[in-house]
């Protein structure tokens, strides 16, 4: 899923404080499991702005909404009804609902109140990591299934560094090596040998160093 | 031969080769890099000249050999892949090369966290061993990476880094196979102190025959005090720093340390010296490089053969 953050609220306050009338928008999807911009969190920041705002003695109006994909014109139309009834949207999906909704409606400004962060998994309750970069050209059926570019942090594809150090990275103890959970699963399956053919040169090219990305489905697409 | 490097040729000749390492200063002042590589005339074969070592920016490594090439000595361009995509590091090199830089290094780099710009975007482009790969395309098929055909294509003596002290061990030895196989023509090691470890895994290199193909050189950093000691052990990733040294070290008086570190260094060497394989020294004395004539002298291996 791709996980976010809120927003420090002085920061999302610089941003409503011209307005009077916003509508704070969730989304159902990934943000909702992260805890980060579903229904009840869009409910908690809504009521910490308008008491934030009160102490100031101003009136913030803010109208509640949750989307059930943020990233879907489909579902990002619902706000048509409301739009026209405020000065500005305040947006709690990740960056890709915050510019479709942007794309929507043109003359209104909208800002974002999450920090969008990575793909990534939980680890377990309340701990998300990082897990996938979308190079574009999945290796992970090279690396028995743990991922060298988002989970190392020279994104190393042919072993580990000279600073892997009991199982954790140079950079950090409390990060995991990449290249030790690599190492560690090859063994476990067996694969040990593929370690010594040697990765080529990435094509980046797949990621985004091609620019920007699109996936047309010639099947689907209208 | 595959170049001209006068690494390669004191190898070539089977003499137990000797480098050094010159880190440029953080400004530009040639008179620093000059005088440090001053000191080193005469009692190394070459002079490893670091890459904006650990991720603080300093000199260019490519600006700094240049002075060194012009006083009659010989550098080794280190380069990261940390700071330069492919088509920097490609420019750089056939730069170099065309001011008659023969040799490098090839490195992945600390990663900028450790260094003065841990804002800085880290680059990546390649790991190590597709680095090795691009230089060896480079000289003996005149290829650049992009597979474009190269007009006199720099004729490198390469050069690659392994760290025997690293984790997973078990993994240590198919690292420089994968080296080897990528096209390295010597290694220079981390800084040996656990020669237990460190023979271990010659051991583990003979028998896969990687001795045979790639030249060793052992590296080794003399302590400068028992505080210096410590931190190499506890604060330096994959460094492998046994209780016994920061024993002796704290040992003795605090004005007798130095020369106590470079009693260790020189035992090291003279151990490092009997294991079938090593095929010379690496020795980084980190900004002390005006001890590096007494440690060659007294480890044998001074005078340096003329090649
Ligand atoms: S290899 Fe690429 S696509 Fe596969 S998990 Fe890693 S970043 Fe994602
Ligand atoms: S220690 Fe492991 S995860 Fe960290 S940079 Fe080195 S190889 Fe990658």
């Amino acid at each position: 899923m791709i996980t976010a953050e809120q927003k420090p609220i002085q920061e999302i306050m610089e941003y409503v404080r011209p307005y009077s009338r916003i509508l704070l928008v969730g989304c159902n999807e990934c943000v909702t499991v992260c805890a980060a911009g579903g229904r009840k969190e869009v409910g908690l920041l809504s009521s910490a702005l308008q008491m934030a705002f009160m102490q100031e003695g101003k009136v913030l109006d803010v109208k509640e909404m949750t989307l059930e994909r943020q990233c879907d014109p489909e579902y990002v139309e619902e706000l048509a009804g409301s739009i026209n009834q405020v000065e500005a949207v305040l947006s709690m999906a990740c960056g890709c609902g915050v510019q479709e909704v942007a794309r929507r409606f043109k003359e209104k400004p909208v800002y974002p109140a999450l920090n969008t962060k990575f793909m990534g998994a939980s680890e377990r309750q309340g701990v998300w990591a990082e897990r996938c970069q979308g190079c574009g050209d999945c290796v992970l059926g090279l690396t028995g299934g743990i991922c060298p570019i988002a989970r190392c942090s020279k994104r190393l594809l042919n072993g580990p560094c000279g600073g892997s150090s009991h199982g954790k990275c140079e950079i950090n103890p409390d990060v995991d090596c990449a290249w030790q959970l690599i190492w560690d699963r090859l063994k476990a399956l067996g694969l040990e040998k593929r370690y010594e053919d040697i990765a080529p040169a990435k094509d980046w090219r797949a990621s985004r160093d091609g620019g920007p990305r699109r996936i047309i489905r010639e099947d689907l697409a209208s | 031969m595959k170049t001209q490097s006068a690494l390669e040729k004191v190898l070539a000749a089977g003499h137990l080769a000797v480098t050094s390492e010159c880190g440029p200063p953080r400004g530009a002042l040639p008179d620093k890099i000059k005088e440090k590589a001053e000191l080193l005339r005469g009692y190394v074969d070459a002079i490893n000249v670091t890459d904006n070592q650990t991720a603080m920016v300093r000199m260019s490594s490519f600006a700094a050999c240049l002075f060194i090439g012009q006083m009659g000595l010989q550098p080794i361009l280190q380069m990261v892949t940390r700071d330069r995509n492919r088509l920097a590091m490609q420019s750089d090199i056939i730069g170099a090369y065309a001011h008659g830089i023969d040799t490098m290094l090839c490195l992945t780099g600390d990663h900028p966290c450790f260094g003065d710009h841990p804002m800085a975007a880290n680059v990546y482009d390649l790991d190590s061993i597709q680095f090795v790969q691009m230089v060896k395309i480079m000289r003996d098929e005149g290829k650049f990476q992009g597979g474009d055909e190269i007009q006199n294509p720099p004729k490198m003596f390469i050069g690659a880094a392994a760290n025997p002290f690293g984790d997973p061990f078990e993994l240590r030895v198919a690292r420089l196979a994968k080296k080897v196989k990528a096209g390295a023509d010597f290694i220079q090691t981390q800084c040996i102190y656990d020669l237990d470890r460190f023979e271990k895994w010659m051991e583990g290199v003979r028998d896969r025959g990687l001795d045979e193909k790639v030249s060793i050189l052992a590296g080794v950093t003399p302590f400068k005090s028992v505080g210096m000691a410590k931190y190499m052990k506890n604060k330096v990733p994959g460094m492998s720093v046994p209780d016994e040294l920061i024993k002796r070290m704290s040992g003795v008086p605090k004005d007798k340390q130095p020369e106590e570190g470079i009693k260790i260094c020189v035992e090291t060497m003279q151990r490092l010296k009997e294991v079938k394989g090593v095929r010379g020294f690496h020795l980084m004395a980190i900004e002390w490089e005006q001890k590096v004539p007494e440690i060659v002298e007294r480890a044998g291996l001074h005078p340096r053969p003329l090649v």
